[in-house]
């Protein structure tokens, strides 16, 4: 695996839309035609090395291709926006959109991320080792077809709006979300190993969502069903099962209809 | 004004019979003329290309209301499809619910210089106008919605046509609208009671009235006034297996009603979308009726339809048929916005994915393509997929390849994942026509100016008429594979809309001068349905009289046809 290296070198005056940082754009390119892809800021288009530091040289395949990027991202989006293959590692805080509409490859990000990352994925994984920010692994906005596949890690918390309209693939957050979780969701599997306030699974038909520690309001549309043993990321324990939303439609298997599962460890 | 010679272009026009021979198009003073009135003109080389008169367009959703209910809910429809301006043209967005910018451009880019938006709800008509204002190019009208409006109710509960005309004389001015539209006669208003009108014998709650009698009051009504267009028909029970009975029932509704106007069209009933209209069987066995529908169509020359054929895409389906978008989003579970428009009609707007995995939308998309392919007299027989409603209207070359080419069909049968249930289920297959590009002229731009009395302005290249005018790239005369018909009707060399090229190489040279076609017809004073109108504005209606009316700057660059009803 080749790998480039990225080291912002101007800060944008507003924000940078970099969609163009991912190894499929890379791939197979020499860093001074690395230097020439589009990049935008507002509607005016401008070139990846008029604000970044280029070196190295990329593989022939997005998979053979690993990209650094290095310095103060919290105003560059998209990174890493509709990747299928191959590798990112971006060592600080970024903004929106990072991992957007991803199928594949690895996304490792080094700090923070704000909205909408991973909105819309399909496949491939996306690390947070910071807090995420909200709607992360959400639909785009007015879109049904959410995060189908896929992983997300978060060290932190993440903020609202997790997983809205998530059809499938799995987010495991280390800390604390806020609300609304797994809205409208149809699928995939949510680990929340902190808190949650309120609103998870409104109108969530099919899917699952486990919680480590406290919710503040459980939806009235989710009814207690009994303790289950749990073994989900690598942690047993005894669980209270919960299904809903039971205001929605549910599909039927085998004549049984099907719940979205919530699942809340019970402290000993 | 500027004169232009369009030389050597292989012409299709019905209007003066000429089926692809070598001929020279003159344009003057926004006009076409005869060649030899031109002194020197700017000429336009079409050798080994297809020249047309410019498209009319007869039924689609592109302004209004509705549309932008569609285009406010549903943002993804712009996702990863917007373009920046650049030149003279501006930015647009959007696939089955453009911008009007991009409605604009891409029928031009069609060939397309007419487009009548298929239903204005009248409250809702100066929104309707200042968003055909705002799209460029193209001449517009618009058709205020009658079918489940009060007065039409008690006016024709009582059968009085008189009445009803003068209403419709007074509406069409106030709205500045261009045609009767009828969508789910009296079922929209029944959907205020949370039912529907499912068949023409239906009464309508409260009103104590029949959708039969909607219909057929209003076709009189409409020929009392001796309008341009007839009326224009969306029937009940759209969409549902087994409909077709009732189409059947509602075009008998015309029988023996004679056309009373002036401006040379020949039918009473337009019906629109038929596609949807043209259903047997029942529940998941619904099976195509359009040999039925058309063998009536065939024998009745006072109907007109368009086909209203689903392209397969995803699009976001919208009309005044509320109850129908209900049984939509129970269908397929996506978001629903529903309106009621008070006194007046009401609508509903969900998104829909038309896919070739399945059955039941494979089926539709054959009957489209087979009421086309049955159709003996392509005149009275027009391309429309409803749009945004059974595809976007950007698809309308992807239709014209479908009916010019059984191969491209075949290879659409292939790519279903039902192949067999859907021919079994259709008789698409079994059909080996391919129509001829003057008979898609017919369907495209003679038939729907005639229908819509416009064919003194619109729809043919004799000297007269308007300098409507496409070059496309497109040889009939060398061998071509299917898809490069869809290719070339997609994108126009050169584009002329009243004389003045808005395309110029495939490129927009031009936000042309677009006209607003409204009908003014005068009826004899009619006091008491005066009165009526003050007094349901003064008991009902929650905006006044003052604020209802579409006038100066909601208008632009207004063309009135004007119509002489009095008696």
């Amino acid at each position: 695996m080749e790998t480039v290296t990225l080291t912002i070198k101007s800060q944008p005056g507003l924000f940078l839309e970099a969609d163009s940082i991912t190894p499929d754009a890379f791939a197979g390119k020499k860093a001074e035609e690395i230097v020439d892809l589009p990049v935008y800021v507002g509607r005016e288009q401008f070139r990846l090395g008029d604000f970044f530091e280029v070196s190295g040289r990329a593989g022939a395949t997005p998979a053979e291709t690993k990209i650094v990027v290095n310095g103060d991202l919290s105003r560059v989006k998209y990174i890493g926006m509709k990747m299928t293959a191959g590798e990112i590692v971006a060592n600080s805080n970024a903004d929106m959109y990072v991992g957007a509409w991803m199928q594949g490859g690895k996304i490792t990000v080094n700090g923070n991320v704000d909205a909408f990352a991973g909105t819309g994925m399909k496949g491939g994984e996306i690390a947070i080792k910071g807090n995420a920010g909200n709607y992360l692994g959400a639909a785009y906005r007015g879109d049904w077809r959410g995060m189908a596949g896929g992983k997300i890690s978060v060290g932190g918390n993440a903020g609202s709006d997790l997983g809205t309209f998530m059809n499938g693939g799995e987010i495991v957050v280390g800390g604390d979300v806020d609300v609304h979780v797994a809205t409208h969701a149809e699928g995939g599997k949510i680990v929340i190993k902190g808190n949650a306030k309120s609103r998870l699974g409104g109108q969530m038909v099919e899917g699952e969502i486990y919680v480590f520690g406290n919710i503040d309001t459980m939806m009235p549309g989710f009814a207690y069903r009994q303790d289950v043993d749990v073994d989900v990321d690598g942690i047993k324990g005894r669980f209270a099962l919960y299904e809903g939303d039971l205001g929605e439609r549910h599909r039927k298997r085998k004549g049984q209809a099907i719940y979205a599962r919530l699942y809340q460890r019970i402290n000993a | 004004m500027a004169e232009f010679l369009i030389k050597n272009g292989f012409v299709f026009d019905p209007v003066l019979g000429i089926k692809g021979d070598v001929a020279d198009v003159a344009i003057k003073d926004g006009k076409i003329v005869e060649t030899s009135a031109l002194r020197s003109p700017k000429v336009i080389d079409a050798t080994g290309k297809t020249v047309m008169a410019g498209g009319v367009d007869i039924h689609a959703h592109v302004a209004g209301p509705k549309v932008n209910i569609g285009r406010n809910f549903r943002p993804e429809d712009k996702l990863f499809n917007c373009t920046a301006g650049h030149g003279i043209e501006r930015m647009q967005g959007g696939f089955s619910v453009p911008t009007t910018i991009r409605t604009g451009y891409n029928y031009a880019h069609m060939g397309y210089t007419t487009v009548m938006e298929a239903a204005m709800p009248p409250l809702y008509a100066r929104h309707t106008h200042e968003e055909m204002r705002d799209t460029p190019i193209l001449d517009q009208g618009a058709y205020p919605v009658f079918g489940n409006n009060w007065f039409v109710l008690e006016y024709l509960k009582n059968h009085e046509i008189e009445n009803t005309a003068a209403y419709i004389a007074w509406l069409l001015r106030a709205t500045k609208g261009y045609a009767v539209k009828v969508v789910n006669p009296g079922g929209t208003e029944a959907w205020g009671w949370g039912l529907n009108c499912e068949n023409v014998h239906d009464p309508v709650p409260y009103f104590d009235i029949t959708p039969a009698q909607i219909i057929k009051g209003l076709i009189e009504a409409n020929e009392y006034l001796g309008l341009p267009h007839s009326m224009h028909m969306h029937a009940n029970n759209l969409g549902t297996p087994g409909n077709y009975t009732t189409t059947l029932d509602s075009f008998k509704l015309s029988e023996g009603i004679k056309p009373n106007s002036k401006f040379g069209r020949a039918q009473v009933m337009h019906h629109t979308h038929v596609q949807f209209h043209s259903y047997g069987g029942e529940g998941f066995n619904f099976e195509s009726k359009a040999p039925e529908i058309m063998d009536y169509v065939n024998t009745h020359d006072n109907i007109t339809i368009d086909l209203g054929c689903v392209t397969l895409d995803e699009t976001t389906t919208m009309t005044a048929d509320g109850p129908f978008e209900h049984h939509l989003t129970e269908l397929n579970h996506l978001k629903w916005a529903n309106a009621d428009v008070e006194l007046e009609t009401g609508s509903g707007v969900v998104p829909f994915v038309y896919s070739a995995n399945n059955k039941a939308n494979a089926i539709q998309w054959c009957i489209g393509l087979e009421l086309g392919l049955l159709a003996k007299d392509p005149m009275r027989v027009f391309l429309t997929t409803d749009h945004p409603n059974a595809g976007p209207f950007i698809r309308y070359p992807r239709i014209m390849k479908w009916l010019m080419s059984q191969e491209a069909r075949d290879q659409q049968f292939d790519a279903f994942k039902h192949k067999d249930k859907v021919i079994e289920a259709t008789n698409l297959a079994g059909m080996d026509r391919e129509l001829s590009l003057y008979e898609i002229a017919q369907m495209t731009r003679a038939g729907p100016a005639k229908a819509l009395g416009l064919s003194h302005m619109y729809g043919g290249l004799a000297p007269g008429l308007d300098g409507d005018v496409a070059v496309y790239d497109f040889n009939p005369n060398e061998p071509y594979a299917p898809d490069d018909i869809e290719k070339a009707f997609l994108n126009a060399k050169h584009l002329f809309k009243s004389g003045v090229q808005v395309i110029s190489d495939h490129e927009i040279a031009s936000n042309g001068n677009k006209r607003t076609l409204w009908v003014n017809a005068r009826a004899n004073e009619n006091p008491q349905v005066m009165r009526d109108i003050k007094e349901k504005f003064l008991r009902y209606y929650t905006v006044t009289l003052n604020n209802y009316e579409v006038t100066g700057h909601y208008l632009r660059n207004p063309h009135v046809i004007e119509v002489d009803a009095t008696q």
